[in-house]
């Protein structure tokens, strides 16, 4: 049988540097997708909160922290990244491992916030996307999720097979910033 | 044009699929008429003024939303989430 190698869907990508920014993947762990069954919104909350330590993000908002995180992830759904799910949340929640499905980067620096500006159509300035808030939106053509983990960073999720596209849009944006900033 | 999802807030249009009018949420019984079939299916109004359709906001949140909006003056007058609609009318 074939020896099979694990790659990560930004393998031979990042990380890459531009100006004062970063863009680096992230290790995100698993990934399962929480769809909460109708009127179990709040018996999901809690169970999440008992097995996992977070509870269920309200909409635009991410809950926990770095390693165990619970990002709200569209109209009645949110990812838990990091942990393994507990398989007792699946009474309450539809639940769908999605581990490798999503390509994670994190760019961080100074000037991150003017890197998305040229990309999302969506303010995502600190005064108005504070930490722990998250959006799905698009970054030109493609869907994303982006989430403010912390002062000048931002975790980014796209679909696995559009890496290439990710880190091709970001690293463009990244340079752009960077010329002008030189300028 | 920007448009309001109760999910995600204000966006811009390019988020936005637009589907068609609003009627898809009010679909016949299996067993009415030809008559009130094809008029599902294919007959539509086209006014010039108000009108209610359905949009998907298929960049965002994957929400199915009822724009109402006027084709004469540009303005969105409303944004709400189809389910809602749906359940409100049943």
């Amino acid at each position: 049988m074939a020896d099979l190698i694990a790659e990560t869907p930004c393998a031979g990508l990042l990380p890459v540097k531009a100006g004062g920014v970063t863009l680096s993947e992230v290790d995100a762990g698993a990934m399962t997708s929480l769809a909460p069954f109708k009127g179990q919104e709040k018996a999901l909350s809690g169970a999440l909160k008992a097995a996992h330590g977070m509870t269920f993000p309200a909409a635009n908002r991410a809950t926990g922290k770095g390693g165990a995180r619970a990002i709200w992830f569209g109209q009645g759904q949110a990812m838990l990244i990091g942990p393994e799910c507990d398989a007792a949340l699946g009474s309450l929640a539809a639940i769908t491992d999605q581990s490798d499905a999503w390509a994670v980067v994190r760019l961080d620096g100074a000037g991150a916030e003017d890197v998305l500006a040229r990309l999302a159509p969506v303010d995502l300035r600190v005064a108005a996307f504070k930490r722990g808030h998250t959006a799905r939106t698009m970054m030109q053509h493609l869907m994303v999720s982006i989430t403010r983990v912390g002062d000048n960073a931002f975790q980014i999720m796209a679909f696995r097979s559009m890496a290439v596209t990710l880190v091709h849009e970001l690293e463009t944006a990244m340079k752009g910033v960077a010329a002008r900033g030189a300028g | 044009m920007r448009l309001t999802c109760p999910n995600c807030g204000e966006r811009d249009r390019r988020e936005f699929y637009y589907v068609g009018d609003a009627v898809a949420l009010q679909r016949p019984d299996a067993d009415a008429s030809d008559v009130v079939w094809d008029d599902y299916v294919h007959n539509r109004d086209n006014p010039a003024g108000v009108t209610r359709d359905l949009w998907y906001h298929e960049g965002g949140c994957g929400a199915w939303i009822v724009v109402t909006r006027n084709t004469v003056t540009h303005e969105v007058l409303g944004c709400e989430l189809a389910s809602k609609v749906k359940e409100a009318s049943a």
